[in-house]
C-alpha cells in the first residue's frame, strides 16, 4: 500500500514537472515559481558543476523573513528562464533593490570598499552576515544579526578579536542575558563601519561610550585629555587608551589595565614615571560631587561665587560710570552752547 | 614746549607691552581649550597650527609671563630692600590698597549719582589697584596650576594626583576671571569709556598731557605742585610718529581682545 502510494505520488510529480517544463517551453514570458526552482534545489545534493552545493531547503527559506518573496524576485536573471538546467552562475543578487537605505549606507562603509575598491574578495556582502535563503529578523534569536549571536557572526572572520571581546565585561553581562550589553555593531555599527584608527573615529568613539556611561564621558570632555582630543589631538588619551577597546575589564578585575595595582603601568604608557601619586588623578572628576573630591568642589562653588560677584560689581560700576560721563558730556556740551 | 606730565618710566612702559602681548597669546591658545565644544575650537586652535601647535605657544606665552611678572616683583624688592626707596608699600604713590582707595571709592559713587565732586585721585585709582593685584594674584595662581599641568610628572612628587584635577579647573576658571575682567572691565575701565575713548594712550607713550592730568589725577598734582615735584616729571608731547606707534599697538590689542570676547559670546549664547 505504502510503496504504491509512494510509486503514485512519484509519478504525478513528474508528470507535473514535464507539464509545466513544456509550459514555459511554449510560453517563455511566464517566469519560474518557486515551485519549480525548488524541484531542483530542494534536493540536499544539488550542486553546480564544480560540486559547490546550491541546494536550498524549502522549509528553511518558508520560515526566513523572505519566506513569501519569489526566486526570481532577488535571482532576477531567472525570471526570462527557457532552459534547464540554467547556467551556473548567475548575476549577484542586488539587496539594495529593495534595501536601498541601508544599501547606500554599506555603499561607503569599510566592507563594501574593501571590495569594490581594493578587489578585497573575501570582504563580506550582505549575504556574509545576514544568510541568504535563512535570513532572518534581528528580532528572531537565532538570526546571524540577533543582537546575541553579533560576536559569533562578526568572529567568523575577525576571529582573534572576538576571542579578546568574549573575555571583556561587556561579553560577560551578554552572558548573562543583559540585553544592554553592548556587541560588535552597538559601536561599529552594522552597515556604517569605518576604520577605527583615524581621528574622527577617535573622537566618535568617545560619543558611543557615552551613550551607555554618559555621565563618564560628559565628565571625561571637561578634562585636559578630553579637550584636547576633541580638537583633534591623536595623542591625548580618550576612554579606549586606558580601558582598552574589545577586552575592556572592570577595575575589581586584577587584568584588568584600570585595576589601582595597573594604573601606573597605564598611566605609564603615555607619562613616563608615572607615580604612584600620579595615579590618583580622577580621569572623569565631578566637581560638584563632594564625595569624589572635596577640595574641587569646594573651588568649584567658590569660582560660581567669585565670577558673577566680580563681574557683578565692575559691571554695574561700568554702566553708571558711562551713564555719569554721558550725562556730563552733554551738561558740559549745553554749557559751551 | 613742555605740555605733557612723565606719568609710566620705559620699565613700566615694556612690562605692559610684554603682559599685554603674552596675555592676548595666551588667551587665543588657551580659549579653544575652554571652550572645546564651541564650533570655532578647531579653527582658532588651527591658527596655530592645531592644538599642538597652540599648545607650544601657549607654553611659550606662559613662560614669558611668569618671566616677566618675576622680574616685576624682583624689581620692586630691589627697589624697596636694596635702594630703600620709600612709599612702595604706602603712601600716594604705592600700590598698596590703602583707606583712602575706600574714601575714593565711595566718593566714585557719589559722584555716579551726581551728588558729589569726582574724587581727587592720587597716582593710582582704586580700580588700577584692582586691576594690578588681579594679575599679580591671577598670574601666581595661574601659573603655578599651568606649571602643574605642564610638568604633571614633575608635580607628582610632591603633589597627589587629585591635584591635576584641581589645577586644571582653578586653571580655566581663572581664565575666565582673567580675559572677561581684561578684555571687557579693564578695556572700558582704560580705554573704553567716554573722556579716553577709543583708547588711552598713555600707558604706550608714557605721559598724558598737562590738562588731562591736572582733572584725572587732582590728588597728585595739588601734592607735586606744593612740592616742587611737577617740573621734573613736565616733558614734551610724544611726536606724531610715537602716537602712531601707541595707536597701532593699543589698537591691535583693544581689536583682539574684543574679537575674543566676541567669540566667547557666541560660544555662550549659541
Amino acid at each position: 500500500m505504502r510503496t504504491l502510494l509512494r510509486t503514485a505520488s512519484m509519478a504525478t510529480g513528474f508528470v507535473l514537472a514535464c507539464a509545466t517544463a513544456s509550459a514555459a517551453g511554449q510560453a517563455a514570458a511566464a517566469p519560474p515559481a518557486n515551485d519549480d526552482c525548488l524541484a531542483c534545489h530542494s534536493d540536499p545534493a544539488a550542486a553546480r558543476a564544480n560540486g559547490s552545493l546550491v541546494a536550498v531547503d524549502p522549509a528553511t527559506l518558508a520560515a526566513s523573513t523572505h519566506g513569501e518573496l519569489t526566486c526570481v524576485g532577488c535571482h532576477t536573471d531567472l525570471a526570462t528562464l527557457a532552459e534547464y538546467p540554467h547556467a551556473d552562475t548567475l548575476q549577484k543578487v542586488a539587496c539594495a533593490s529593495c534595501h536601498a537605505d541601508v544599501g547606500s549606507t554599506f555603499s561607503d562603509s569599510i566592507h563594501s570598499r574593501a571590495r569594490e575598491r581594493s578587489g578585497l574578495n573575501v570582504a563580506p556582502v550582505c549575504a556574509s552576515c545576514h544568510g541568504a535563503h535563512d535570513i532572518l529578523g534581528t528580532a528572531d534569536p537565532k538570526s546571524r544579526v540577533a543582537h546575541s549571536q553579533v560576536p559569533a557572526t562578526c568572529g567568523t572572520c575577525h576571529d582573534g578579536i572576538t576571542q579578546r571581546f568574549a573575555t571583556s565585561v561587556h561579553a560577560t553581562a551578554l552572558q548573562q542575558g543583559d540585553a544592554n550589553a553592548p556587541v560588535c555593531s552597538d559601536c561599529h555599527t552594522a552597515h556604517d563601519i569605518q576604520r577605527a584608527d583615524t581621528l574622527e573615529a577617535r573622537s566618535d568613539a568617545t560619543a558611543e561610550c557615552g551613550s551607555c556611561h554618559g555621565s563618564l564621558t560628559t565628565a571625561f570632555v571637561r578634562t585636559f585629555h578630553g579637550k584636547v582630543s576633541q580638537l583633534g589631538s591623536g595623542r591625548a588619551a580618550t576612554c579606549a587608551s586606558c580601558h582598552n577597546a574589545h577586552d575592556i575589564l572592570p577595575a575589581s578585575d586584577t587584568a584588568s589595565t584600570v585595576a589601582p595595582q595597573n594604573l601606573q603601568a597605564t598611566c605609564g604608557t603615555c607619562h613616563e614615571g608615572a607615580s604612584a601619586r600620579f595615579v590618583q588623578y580622577d580621569p572623569h572628576p565631578n566637581p560638584d560631587d563632594y564625595g569624589r573630591g572635596a577640595l574641587l568642589w569646594w573651588i568649584n562653588r567658590f569660582y560660581w561665587v567669585l565670577i558673577p560677584a566680580c563681574f557683578g560689581f565692575f559691571g554695574l560700576h561700568s554702566v553708571l560710570w558711562f551713564w555719569r560721563s554721558t550725562r556730563e558730556a552733554r551738561a558740559h556740551g549745553e554749557a559751551a552752547r | 614746549m613742555t605740555t605733557h606730565v612723565r606719568r609710566f618710566d620705559t620699565p613700566a612702559r615694556m612690562l605692559h607691552l610684554v603682559v599685554m602681548v603674552s596675555f592676548l597669546g595666551l588667551s587665543a591658545t588657551g580659549l579653544p581649550l575652554l571652550f572645546s565644544d564651541a564650533a570655532w575650537g578647531r579653527f582658532l586652535a588651527g591658527l596655530f597650527g592645531g592644538i599642538h601647535g597652540a599648545g607650544l605657544v601657549h607654553r611659550f606665552f606662559g613662560g614669558v609671563l611668569l618671566l616677566a611678572v618675576t622680574y616685576h616683583v624682583a624689581s620692586v624688592s630691589w627697589r624697596a630692600f636694596g635702594r630703600g626707596e620709600r612709599g612702595i608699600f604706602w603712601g600716594p604713590t604705592s600700590m598698596m590698597p590703602q583707606p583712602s582707595d575706600v574714601t575714593q571709592f565711595f566718593q566714585q559713587m557719589r559722584w555716579f549719582a551726581g551728588a558729589g565732586p569726582r574724587p581727587k585721585f592720587e597716582h593710582f585709582t582704586y580700580w588700577e589697584k584692582f586691576d594690578y593685584w588681579a594679575v599679580l594674584w591671577g598670574t601666581a595662581l595661574m601659573g603655578a596650576a599651568g606649571l602643574i599641568l605642564w610638568f604633571p610628572a614633575a608635580a607628582a612628587r610632591v603633589l597627589p594626583g587629585w591635584m591635576f584635577n584641581v589645577a586644571l579647573f582653578v586653571h580655566g576658571a581663572e581664565a575666565a576671571l582673567a580675559i572677561g575682567f581684561i578684555f571687557v572691565v579693564h578695556f572700558f575701565n582704560g580705554h573704553l569709556r567716554p573722556g579716553k575713548f577709543p583708547m588711552d594712550l598713555v600707558i604706550f607713550t608714557g605721559s598724558m598731557s598737562a590738562a588731562e592730568f591736572r582733572e584725572e589725577r587732582a590728588g597728585e598734582f595739588a601734592r607735586l605742585a606744593s612740592t616742587g615735584g611737577l617740573a621734573p616729571l613736565a616733558v614734551e608731547a610724544p611726536t606724531p610718529t610715537e602716537q602712531r606707534r601707541a595707536r597701532i599697538v593699543g589698537t591691535a590689542g583693544l581689536s583682539i581682545g574684543m574679537a575674543l570676547v566676541g567669540l566667547i559670546l557666541y560660544a555662550v549664547f549659541s
